[in-house]
């Protein structure tokens, strides 16, 4: 056996310098402690005292935090300079102290650091807040529900009444710390000590509802949530719902939106409640639908909160206003609708038709029965804000059925959006997908499973919008069109219907011609649609009157060339996701000589600068070699069988196909690829191969065969950097030697390390603060 | 060559007027560029489009604010690239706004109907009629509708202010045929491109000369029993046939040109400026403004960023009145939408091997489509495609886009900097893929290769190339027309044609203002009131529920309907007056109160040109023993020794003491609503003191007033 193959130099020992503080950090440190104890070298930046906290975290976890201190004494020496009054930065504070809780648990010089207009230091301060409660608490009241505040310890009960003192303020800053604190504690306690705190400040909380507007409206929608999630708080019967009911019937309609959305997700909660909670979500809709004479229907029964006159108020009072409102609406429907615990029964129809309006309004086309509808109109025609939010909940709406008339309505608007000259390319690609979802949920045809036929009419009438889309002077158009028409050609590509409509029209022409459009988003679909055309066989090849009888240029030919020749990524990605694709379906054209095919695509992806094509290779590459060996027993994530899976034959021979295309030169090379996913995805591939040869017993020793040792040579300059030299054609058995004396376990260890990890390092941190804050020295030696 | 459709050339005329009005008092009028009216009602709308020429009024030698400023607005169509008749569809939609459109008759007939039975008393004028798939037409050499009269008398109008070359088209009947003499206004590229709309005009009406104008059926008798909408056409009898370019020629030369922001004096009375409307090239919209009051003119205006400067808003910022005019058209149709449109439906049709046909003017939005198109075509795999621009202005359009530098938007200005042509068709030529031609006889027909993309006129389809690629191409699927320009309706311009087997395509481009953007406009520049004509403050009749499609301003705004004489909503308050330096210098101000002062002026106002001069009074004539005869030059006015004039009040109480000491005993004081009496009793004299007056009555005793008045007077000023 030859000696293994050495794995790739590390720099460093990432993985482990996070646990144990490396030399060159311990000689860092001392500089950077008196750069944050001196008042005069401000840190501005607080993500960096993050991530030195995230650092000194993972070692103290480690159980190490003694020897910390202990090798670094400037950390002690930094954490009491701290503490002398002094005019420190807040952050600087905040980081002291946080470490300083880390590494002894003192916080009790904890000072209240709230107002600081850092978000870390604020959030800090909360969090700690409610850590110096929760541990304050830890003893006395964790086995005593019933202990009353009053009988908590001096510490937890000054917290209490600073919180309290915050909530009664009339500075909305500090009712928002108040409940962010609050929030904090309820989210992440679930003590019994909780309900206590809760039973004592609802009361006060209920009290902002009686101001108006109510203050920090989105920070009490979080509070209450919070509580409400609470297992301590929910099941207890403490006036939560109550408080829960009163607030959403204080709140405006927009600011309601996100407590009806997080009352109706919650697992236990009293149906009363909930149905107020949904009747807000439904009211904005209610109105649309009402403002438009139509009957609300179900909408209308849940409506029981008299709050449509606010809510009509909110859509009438400016264009932002109910643009705003409509799109929380929607989104938050679109939320709901996927979910188990969803209402029930769930309005589909009204929603359904409410939507469709919705929709109409901002084209202009839905005949307001009121001034209200009238001013509505006006507020949305145009808006492609709202436009976007409603086809997006209209294909969350696909998944639920709905009565013909309104299928035929959604179907409808659909066209109207898909025709219109006025849709914006973002509303163009939504009513496209939106589309391919109801298509996708309109019933089969008993018996063919094709499209139903209102679906087949819809098409007709869909086919000839298709062209004019794919000849779009907008890219994005062109592309959405692309995109929609290869997941239509995915989902039906085989039923008669569609494929006759297909035929029919001008789309698989276009499409090929868009293979050389100009944008490469756009080419990278057309490659995508035209492998979908051609695998389902709808790639039309006329006689063109410029080569009449001429042989048109394969597909394949094509997609090879763009590949080699493409200036972008994107279309030759496409290319490699094609090739891959219908070599693992048995593509008619790949199928004819498979070998030679294979062999090509890997010569191209092997010379290209782009690391997702190489990436593709190893999986074109990977489905091949499944395909000749027979597919992987037990971690190859790839499901699909091969069409014909290869006859078991001696090794030797079935790697003949492999050795014939160069595979191995392609995953050899591969292995030391630059780019960390390739080389893992080679060494994955590469140990799978492993494993299929391992019962290979060819000719023993064959590591002496000279071969062998060229090859390791090679490879050996191919890790260096010089990867000119071609391996040329290789015998199986030098491949399985080559194979067994890599060590690419090692090696896959090895690219499992982040790639970044070198900018990742602590040593790298502590480097970059230094350098943020200034050499500290060369200033002082200017100055002389 | 004729035309095959030569013989298909038809009147058009305006609609029924019913209104009067005072001739004499308009001062501003502007004439209108026609509006169709035809389109299907879904997706078009009918505007006044006030294509924004100003008929600029002015009094020499009285001031011009001395009459109540006045908007009268012609509504008839002016004269518009103007359009031979073209059938129209139900009579009562374009009577509804019958005072902006210029109509198409036509006559349906039932299919199979013989003409001559079912009007047997026509048979005289049949020549003149002619049937084509159901519609009759008449069959004339084309003529125009010309600018309403009615209201004023052009011969006294003073000034015309020409907005954009599209609203120019009647110029030459007014400067050559009315006894105009007054000065028109206009910026080079309005007169340099209306020159060559116009040019195309009359080249292509004499190249298929014809010497007989339809006649007999506007005899009222015939007229009144024709079907309607052709009974209902009004003023027949003052259509006119087209002008020659030797008028053309006069008219321009009369045309006084100017810059953005260029200030022009009319008669000291007012003064104007054009600015950028950023909708054409050189489309100007107007300030017309005196010393202390303001009026804007907005006429067709743009926002979006298309090839012309862009629209001056700032200047148009406290204005009293904002006459807004000229939206667009198609308010439902998105310009971006209806490019793309074009470009994906040219596309489709040459792919399959067809050719496009794009109806339009030589100049304006062609060159935003070429430059559409020069970004296009490689991208749809047209890079083989032939375009040809045939116009007999063709040459002329293109190269003059080029060096009008200083009117066109920031990009293109910069290019002509590096250098580097501002229009991209500039390449498009070079690189033979666009081609120009003057007609299609010469070099086209050799060069002429399928499937191709051809611009051509006239967008009526009535006469010009056009006339020609429609009979050749309307006969084959595969061929389409595209609509591009919104002044016409696309039904109404195919009927002739019909039955047609070619796609017709309706992508009307209007860069006007819309609605949305016109509040975006109003907030921004918030003049005190707008004017707009009434169709613009209701949404259109069929489409009632787009509140969207009106404007919304507050105060509500002005509306005028056709004919209708509107007096402004602002008082002229002030003059100014200058004052000569050495009458100034001799002004001796006294201060009155802290920060005003006073001072008494004698001298001579003396007005010209509507400019009021205060000048040093004459010094007082020597007394002339002899017998001197009086000259006229002498004859000034008398300049009497002013009294002094007083300010100050009497406080009656020290007044009365004063009486006292002056011995006056009985005095009696009264208060009055206005003041106070002081009642001499014994000398039967009342002294009545008021805020601004003070009487002295006394019965005959002018030696008591003296004295009292002496009094008096301690108490004031003097100055």
């Amino acid at each position: 056996m030859t000696a293994g193959l050495p794995v790739p130099s590390q720099t460093g020992h990432a993985g482990l310098s996070s646990l144990i503080m490396d030399p060159e950090c311990s000689q860092l440190l001392p500089a950077l402690c008196s750069v944050l104890a001196d008042p005069r070298q401000p840190v501005t930046d607080d993500t960096c005292l993050e991530k030195l906290l995230d650092w000194f975290k993972t070692i103290t976890e480690a159980g190490s935090s003694l020897l910390l201190l202990q090798e670094n004494p400037c950390l002690l020496g930094l954490l009491c300079h701290v503490l002398k009054p002094q005019d420190l930065s807040p952050r600087v504070l905040a980081f002291s102290l946080r470490l300083a809780g880390m590494l002894a648990a003192q916080e009790d010089c904890f000072q209240y650091l709230q107002g600081d207009s850092s978000l870390f230091v604020a959030s800090a301060a909360g969090q700690l807040l409610v850590h110096v409660l929760g541990l304050s608490l830890q003893g006395p009241a964790e086995g005593h529900p019933g202990l009353q505040t009053g009988d908590w310890p001096a510490c937890a009960q000054k917290i209490v009444s600073h919180i309290e003192e915050s909530l009664r303020s009339a500075a909305t800053p500090q009712i928002t710390q108040a409940l962010n604190v609050l929030t904090t504690a309820f989210g992440h306690c679930h003590n019994p000590w909780t309900q206590v705190l809760w039973v004592r400040l609802s009361p006060l909380v209920a009290r902002l509802l009686e101001k108006d507007p109510v203050p920090s409206a989105h920070s009490l929608v979080d509070l209450l949530l919070s509580v409400a999630r609470s297992p301590v708080l929910s099941s207890s019967s403490c006036g939560l719902w109550e408080t829960l009911a009163q607030t959403l019937s204080h709140l405006s309609p927009t600011q309601a939106g996100p407590l009806a959305l997080g009352i109706l997700k919650l697992q236990e909660c009293p149906q009363a409640l909930r149905a107020q909670a949904f009747a807000v979500l439904l009211q904005p809709l209610t109105c649309v639908l009402e403002a438009t004479a139509q009957a609300p229907g179900l909408l209308d029964s849940w409506d029981g909160t008299g709050g449509a006159s606010v809510t009509v108020d909110t859509l009438l009072a400016s264009k932002a206003a109910c643009v705003g409102l409509l799109c929380r609406t929607l989104a938050h429907l679109e939320l709901l609708q996927p979910l188990v615990s969803r209402p029930s029964p769930w309005p589909q129809a009204p929603l359904l038709g409410a939507t469709v309006t919705i929709l109409r309004l901002c084209s202009g086309s839905a005949t307001p029965a009121s001034d209200a509808g009238g001013h509505l109109c006006a507020f949305l025609v145009g808006c492609v804000r709202v436009q976007r939010a409603a086809l997006d909940f209209l294909g969350t709406l696909s998944r639920g059925t709905g009565p013909r008339e309104l299928v035929t309505q959604v179907f409808a608007v659909l066209l109207e959006y898909l025709t219109s000259p006025d849709s914006s390319p973002t509303v163009l690609k939504k009513a496209f997908q939106a589309t391919f979802r109801w298509l996708q949920s309109s019933p089969e045809t008993p018996g063919c499973s094709d499209l139903d036929p209102h679906a087949q009419l819809f098409l007709r009438e869909l086919l000839p919008v298709l062209p004019k889309r794919l000849c779009s002077p907008c890219w994005e158009v062109r592309d959405s069109g692309l995109e929609f028409l290869t997941q239509m050609i995915g989902r039906w590509g085989g039923q008669a219907g569609f494929r006759r409509a297909l035929l029919a029209s001008e789309v698989p022409e276009l499409t090929e011609q868009l293979l050389r459009d100009p944008e490469s988003y756009v080419r990278a679909s057309a490659v995508a649609a035209m492998g979908q055309l051609s695998s389902q066989g709808l790639r039309v090849t006329p006689a063109s009157p410029e080569h009449p009888g001429g042989q048109q240029k394969s597909l394949l030919a094509e997609l090879l060339h763009i590949l080699s020749t493409d200036s972008e990524g994107f279309p030759r990605r496409a290319v490699m996701h094609v090739f891959t694709q219908w070599l693992r379906d048995g593509h008619a054209d790949v199928a004819a000589d498979t070998e030679r095919f294979v062999a090509r695509v890997l010569q191209v992806a092997s010379q290209d600068l782009d690391w997702e094509v190489r990436a593709q290779g190893l999986e074109l590459a990977l489905v091949f070699l499944e395909q000749t060996l027979g597919r992987p027993s037990s971690h190859c994530p790839y499901a699909v069988t091969p069409p014909v899976a290869a006859p078991p034959s001696p090794l030797a021979q079935a790697l003949q196909p492999l050795c014939r295309v160069q595979l191995f030169e392609f995953a050899f090379r591969a292995l030391f690829d630059c780019d960390r996913p390739v080389a893992q995805k080679s060494c994955d591939l590469l140990l799978f191969l492993r494993a299929q040869t391992a019962s290979y017993s060819g000719p023993q020793g064959s590591g002496s065969v000279p071969e062998v040792a060229s090859v390791e040579a090679a490879l050996q300059r191919w890790q260096a950097g010089d990867q000119g030299q071609p391996l040329g054609y290789l015998e199986p058995e030098v491949v399985v030697a080559v194979l067994r004396s890599m060590d690419l376990e090692g090696l896959r260890g090895a690219l499992a390390e982040s790639s970044d990890r070198v900018e990742k390092s602590p040593r790298s941190l502590l480097q970059d603060m230094l350098a943020t804050v200034g050499a500290l020295g060369e200033d002082e030696a200017d100055c002389y | 060559m004729p035309y095959p459709f030569g013989l298909r050339r038809f009147h058009f005329g305006k609609g029924s007027r019913q209104w009067g009005g005072p001739r004499k008092t308009a001062v501003l009028r502007r004439f209108e560029s026609y509006s169709p009216h035809s389109s299907p009602p879904a997706t078009r709308r009918s505007y006044p489009s006030i294509g924004g020429s100003l008929w600029l009024k002015t009094f020499t030698l009285s001031h011009f604010f001395s009459y109540k400023l006045k908007l009268g607005f012609t509504s008839q169509g002016g004269f518009v690239s103007q359009l031979p008749l073209l059938p129209v569809r139900a009579p009562n939609l374009t009577m509804q706004c019958a005072q902006i459109q210029i109509n198409y008759y036509y006559v349906g007939l039932w299919t199979g109907h013989d003409f001559h039975s079912q009007f047997p008393s026509f048979a005289t004028c049949s020549k003149e009629l002619k049937e084509c798939s159901g519609h009759v037409f008449v069959d004339s050499v084309p003529e125009f509708c010309l600018p309403e009269t009615e209201l004023i008398d052009l011969s006294t109008v003073d000034v015309i202010l020409i907005s954009n070359y599209h609203c120019m088209m009647a110029l030459p009947y007014i400067t050559e045929h009315t006894g105009f003499t007054g000065t028109v206004y206009a910026t080079e590229p309005t007169v340099q491109i209306g020159r060559l709309l116009m040019e195309e005009l009359v080249n292509f009406i004499e190249r298929v000369p014809k010497a007989q104008s339809a006649s007999l059926w506007k005899n009222k008798d015939i007229q009144r029993l024709l079907p309607s909408p052709l009974k209902d056409a009004v003023e027949v009898s003052t259509w006119r046939r087209c002008y020659t370019m030797q008028e053309v020629n006069s008219a321009l030369s009369k045309i006084q040109l100017v810059g953005y922001s260029q200030k022009i004096e009319l008669f000291g009375a007012v003064q104007v400026t054009p600015l950028s409307s950023g909708y054409a090239l050189g489309s100007s919209n107007w300030i017309i403004q005196s010393h202390y009051e303001k009026v804007s003119y907005v006429s067709g205006s743009s926002l979006l960023t298309t090839h012309p400067q862009p629209m001056d808003q700032a200047s148009l910022k406290n204005s009293d009145v904002l006459v807004l005019t000229g939206l667009t058209q198609i308010p439902t149709a998105n310009p971006d939408g209806m490019v793309g449109e074009f470009c994906s439906n040219l596309a489709l049709t040459v792919r399959n091997g067809g050719n496009v046909l794009v109806p339009c003017y030589p100049s304006g939005v062609i060159y935003d489509l070429l430059e559409c198109l020069y970004q296009y075509i490689d991208s749809a795999g047209l890079s083989n495609i032939p375009f040809y621009f045939i116009s007999p202005v063709a040459n002329s359009s293109l190269e003059f886009s080029q060096i009008f530098a200083e009117w066109l938007c920031h990009n293109k200005q910069t290019k002509v900097y590096l250098p580097e042509p501002p229009f991209p068709h500039a390449e498009l030529i070079q690189t033979n893929k666009l081609k120009h031609y003057p007609s299609l006889h010469g070099d086209f027909s050799s060069d002429f290769r399928q499937p191709c993309v051809v611009f051509t006129g006239h967008p009526s389809l009535r006469f010009g190339d056009v006339v020609h690629f429609m009979e050749l191409w309307g006969k084959s699927s595969l061929n389409t027309v595209i609509f591009t320009e919104p002044d016409f309706s696309y039904l109404e311009a195919l009927a002739p044609y019909q039955p047609l087997a070619m796609k017709c395509i309706y992508c009307p481009i209007d860069t006007r203002l819309n609605f949305i953007q016109v509040s975006k406009l109003l907030k921004e520049v918030q003049p005190l009131h707008v004017v707009c004509p009434e169709q613009y403050t209701q949404p259109p009749p069929a489409q009632s529920h787009r509140m969207d499609l009106m404007i919304d301003c507050q105060p509500p705004a002005m509306s005028y309907r056709r004919a209708e004489v509107l007096a402004l909503p602002f008082k002229r308050r002030y003059e100014k007056i200058e004052i000569m330096p050495e009458l100034a210098d001799s002004l001796v101000p006294m201060e009155i109160k802290p920060g005003i002062s006073l001072a008494t002026v004698s001298a001579v106002l003396h007005t010209k040109d509507n400019k009021h001069v205060l000048q040093p009074p004459p010094r007082p004539t020597q007394p002339t023993g002899g017998k001197k005869r009086k000259r006229a030059s002498d004859d000034i006015p008398d300049c009497k020794v002013l009294k002094p004039l007083l300010s100050g009040s009497i406080p009656v109480e020290q007044f009365v003491q004063a009486l006292e000491k002056h011995g006056f005993s009985d005095v009696k004081v009264e208060d009055t609503a206005k003041g106070h009496i002081v009642l001499l009793q014994e000398a039967e004299t009342l002294i009545q003191i008021e805020e601004d007056s003070t009487h002295i009555i006394c019965d005959n005793d002018e030696m008591l007033r003296v004295r009292l008045r002496d009094l008096v007077l301690k108490f004031l000023q003097k100055f």
